[in-house]
């Protein structure tokens, strides 16, 4: 029962925090600059305003494509936040995106084909480090159920700090959250700031109310990603908000200084440092504490 | 609601130029001026853009450009030509190449004069084809409703 109403209140306010969130970025990415910035409501003008706009389509079923993301970023989003299975949310994730990436090839441009690509690497780079990572938390709750849990609702009651055991792999996540928050290093597949190379990408043939979804989904993915964050800090709620709050900040400060690379160096960087820290982390896990 | 208001999205295409009025338009977008303090980003997709920022005069070869790019924007859009060039060809409207302003080819919105245009003077510009945007609006959703009822039997 309680598990429901968790995943209501994520379906209900993830979008207005993560519009939220989005909006302070904004600002304090402009105050980086040097610049005073939008509002910081903001994001929320901009897709009320997509919602004003003409309904442009190539194919009918780019917007069908785009509103499985939608569903499904919420459906993983709920699953989270309701204590499911970690497994089926990193799943569940993977699918929306992929839904994102037929709506892109489904518009038949060669800008939305560079994106649609650049996101399919994007979704491999990402992966390997979060499945290592959910494999990490479960060898944690180990330490406190005897026979492990991979449920979101045992690995957020631990009373020990996941943090403790799992450093590696949490500097490890927060290298590839760069890439699922579309922040600077690795915004290839779509970004304001890429419009002499690939215009958009992914998003180049959504306009409207298609758009908008895209960007509320972006929200609850926003939120959903912090809420992995927090996790690893659930022993003490206020550590972890404030290492939530420390994680996104760093994000911004990594989205400022940091030009956009090439997808190779994406790939490979990723995948070496979930090889490296997440690979030596679960090592050291299973032959120090035996789990 | 006005959102649009609050929210106008630029597309920015320089036609024949001598990259004055585009460098202008550029620092905009600097520190200094922050035209994203009013919500406007310079984004580089028609379909994404509420307002068309045209600079340079149309000639012979970008004509079918200008339009495409003009196309492709979703209502309701606005069009601003910035720079002399881009109002009336200025010097260069003699030239065997040229054919002359924006207004030629695309509805124009907004004219902003100037050799080159002042960052000043381009933002005004901007500024003033929101309201136009917002009145684009109304006028595109009553059509909207009129194609509706001459679609569906009484």
């Amino acid at each position: 029962m309680m598990n429901a109403l968790y995943a209501l209140v994520y379906m209900i306010l993830a979008p207005f925090i993560g519009g939220l969130i989005a909006g302070i970025d904004r600002k304090i990415t402009a105050r980086m600059q040097g610049r005073v910035g939008p509002p910081i409501l903001q994001p929320f003008y901009d897709v009320l305003k997509l919602f004003e706009k003409e309904k442009v389509v190539v194919t009918r079923s780019q917007n069908f494509y785009v509103l499985c993301y939608a569903v499904f970023m919420v459906f993983t989003g709920a699953l989270f936040f309701s204590g499911g299975d970690i497994l089926l949310v990193v799943f569940a994730l993977t699918l929306s995106h992929i839904f994102l990436i037929l709506g892109a090839y489904a518009a038949n441009s060669p800008y939305s084909y560079i994106g649609a690509e650049r996101e399919l690497i994007q979704v491999m780079a990402f992966e390997p480090m979060i499945i290592i990572a959910t494999i990490g938390m479960y060898m944690v709750t180990k330490l406190a159920i005897p026979k492990g849990s991979f449920y979101v609702s045992d690995i957020a009651s631990m009373t020990i700090p996941l943090i403790a055991f799992l450093p590696g792999i949490f500097i490890g996540l927060v290298y590839v959250f760069t890439i699922k928050l579309r922040k600077s290093p690795f915004d290839l597949s779509t970004s304001h700031h890429a419009h002499q190379e690939i215009v958009q990408g992914v998003t180049t043939e959504f306009s409207g109310s298609t758009l908008g979804r895209i960007e509320i989904a972006h929200w609850y993915e926003t939120v959903l990603l912090l809420g992995f964050v927090y996790l690893f800090f659930s022993w003490s709620p206020v550590i972890g908000i404030i290492a939530v709050l420390l994680t996104y900040l760093l994000e911004i400060f990594i989205d400022n200084n940091y030009p956009r690379v090439k997808w190779q160096m994406m790939m490979k960087s990723s995948w070496l440092i979930a090889l490296v820290l997440g690979m030596v982390n679960l090592g050291l896990l299973y032959y120090v504490k035996g789990v | 609601m006005a959102y649009l208001k609050k929210s106008p999205w630029i597309i920015h295409y320089d036609a024949s130029s001598c990259n004055g009025c585009d460098i202008e338009v550029l620092a905009c977008l600097t520190p200094m001026y922050d035209v994203e303090r009013f919500g406007i980003i310079n984004t580089g997709n028609p379909k994404h853009a509420d307002i068309f920022v045209i600079t340079g005069s149309i000639n012979e070869q970008n004509v079918e450009v200008v339009k495409n790019i003009y196309h492709q924007m979703p209502e309701p859009k606005a069009v601003v030509a910035v720079g002399i060039c881009a109002t009336s060809a200025g010097v260069f409207q003699e030239c065997y190449n040229i054919k002359g302003g924006i207004d030629k080819v695309i509805p124009v919105d907004v004219y902003v004069p100037g050799c080159a245009a002042r960052p000043e003077s381009i933002i005004d510009g901007i500024v003033k084809a929101l309201g136009i945007l917002e009145k684009k609006k109304e006028e595109h959703k009553k059509k909207e409703e009129e194609a509706k009822r001459s679609t569906t039997p009484a």
